[in-house]
């Protein structure tokens, strides 16, 4: 307790550079997933082509990724940036997978009213079918919140600052108390972020039930497949 | 371009393949690690998540707790390990199978879950016993699940194992940290090449195994059902009409 009196401030300097790292690549993977995950439920071809597509990259380990990156966009080893583009690919592997089985969750039927309506294919999409496939969209995110507050902190090792930053210099140090505080503020971190899309989801959809949205998030159907560490 | 063409060039240099930390010996320690810690954890978790599963009962706190773990950041696990107990393999085995447990529990409930309740009840009417019901029925019908969940397992102590190279002298991770170390980016580049294709082949390995898995009898429905769908694009590409010129 006494180191994390003394070393509150940079605590709390390493909490919003960690944000700056994890909350640009989960609203980025969602919004590069969403249209995607269309594709794959519109389309029955591109499905198993995207899904597995999303499975490989998966299945890539983190720090071989992190490392792998720079070639490819020109960014440096350290660049915040790169960092970003990993957890952005991790994020939207996840969330592509259950975008196309959240459009597929709405019925056919109230897709076709909604046509027998007049609505254009982009009014329908963004009146009907993107709404109705929120709840099942929203699960997808909080498990990417979660799993992208924890993964951030893997760049530390190679030299990107987040709150992993207290696990590598905790280590090297040995000082134990530096990297139980870099766990929990990691988890705390993780959970506000999640409370908060839960809250935002809240608002956006007051139609789902508060009944189906209690927390199932963290332990949905995903927690089968573990993160990419 | 060029970085991956010394990346390349690194791993293929014979220097890399004998001796003391070579390619082979980093393989070696990556696989045996990752097959040790997945057998403890399997032990730990497939048979409390089977009888999650069959009993229903303890479920929810077996959903919290792995879905709690997975908030845990695994390189602060590992290195509060490495702390406490020092150098040595030890520390990483120790939290890569905390690590592995909540992907293999969950499979394991999730799978025995996924069993009809109707199969089930069937099964008893037989007269089939407790242990019969769940090694004969749920085991066979939940295996493809059961499998999913230690694939992702193995998938996460392979990523893990990578990262535990940070706190412990083992595995691919070492050419990344050594090559950090020595700014030579070639050894890094080339030793993340050598842990992607490895959890690839794993995956793809694992992906058979799901496939071969999935008992005949559920196989035999799957194929029939694919058979009776209606395929559209046969219509337009069968034979062609022909009109007039009928004898």
């Amino acid at each position: 307790m006494t180191w994390l009196w003394s070393n509150l401030d940079l605590v709390g300097e390493l909490i919003l550079v960690h944000l700056a790292l994890s909350v640009p690549a989960i609203i980025l993977s969602l919004v590069i997933s969403v249209p995607i995950g269309w594709l794959a439920h519109r389309y029955r071809w591109s499905r198993g082509v995207l899904l597995s597509l999303c499975a490989l990259l998966y299945a890539i380990p983190s720090l071989a990724l992190f490392v792998a990156l720079p070639p490819i966009t020109g960014l440096g080893l350290r660049s915040p940036v790169n960092l970003v583009i990993a957890l952005t690919l991790y994020g939207i592997a996840v969330i592509v997978r259950t975008a196309a089985d959240a459009f597929d969750s709405v019925q056919p039927e109230v897709r076709q009213s909604a046509t027998a309506m007049g609505y254009s294919a982009a009014g329908r999409f963004w009146g009907v079918e993107l709404p109705l496939a929120g709840p099942v969209l929203l699960s997808g995110l909080r498990v990417v919140v979660v799993s992208t507050v924890s993964l951030a902190t893997v760049g530390a090792v190679i030299g990107v600052q987040s709150l992993g930053s207290l696990f590598t210099d905790g280590f090297q140090r040995g000082i134990q108390a530096e990297i139980i505080t870099g766990i929990v503020a990691t988890i705390l971190l993780a959970l506000a972020l999640d409370w908060l899309c839960v809250l935002t989801g809240r608002m956006l959809m007051p139609w789902s039930s508060p009944r189906r949205s209690r927390r199932p998030a963290l332990s949905d159907v995903r927690s089968i497949e573990a993160d990419p560490a | 371009m060029n970085l991956l063409f010394d990346a390349i060039a690194w791993i293929l240099d014979p220097a890399n393949w004998s001796g003391a930390g070579s390619i082979p010996q980093r393989l070696w320690e990556h696989v045996s690690i990752t097959a040790v810690v997945l057998v403890i954890a399997s032990a730990i978790a497939l048979p409390t998540g089977a009888l999650i599963g069959h009993t229903g009962r303890g479920r929810e706190p077996a959903v919290r707790v792995s879905g709690g773990l997975r908030a845990l950041p695994t390189l602060g696990v590992l290195t509060l390990f490495g702390i406490w107990l020092g150098i040595g393999l030890t520390a990483p085995v120790i939290a890569l199978v905390i690590l592995a447990v909540p992907p293999l529990l969950a499979g394991a409930y999730a799978g025995f879950e996924s069993v009809d309740r109707r199969t089930i009840d069937a099964a008893r009417a037989v007269g089939m016993r407790e242990s019969q019901i769940v090694g004969k029925v749920e085991l066979p019908l939940g295996l493809p699940i059961v499998v999913g969940g230690i694939r992702s397992a193995t998938l996460q102590i392979i990523a893990t194992a990578t990262l535990a190279a940070y706190i412990a002298d083992e595995g691919f991770g070492r050419f990344i940290f050594q090559g950090l170390r020595t700014r030579d980016y070639a050894e890094m580049l080339g030793g993340s090449i050598l842990v992607i294709i490895l959890a690839l082949v794993i995956d793809g390995l694992f992906a058979i195994m799901q496939r071969l898995v999935v008992p005949a009898g559920v196989r035999a429905s799957r194929t029939r059902e694919l058979r009776s769908r209606p395929t559209r694009s046969r219509a337009v590409v069968g034979q062609p009409i022909t009109e007039g010129n009928q004898e």
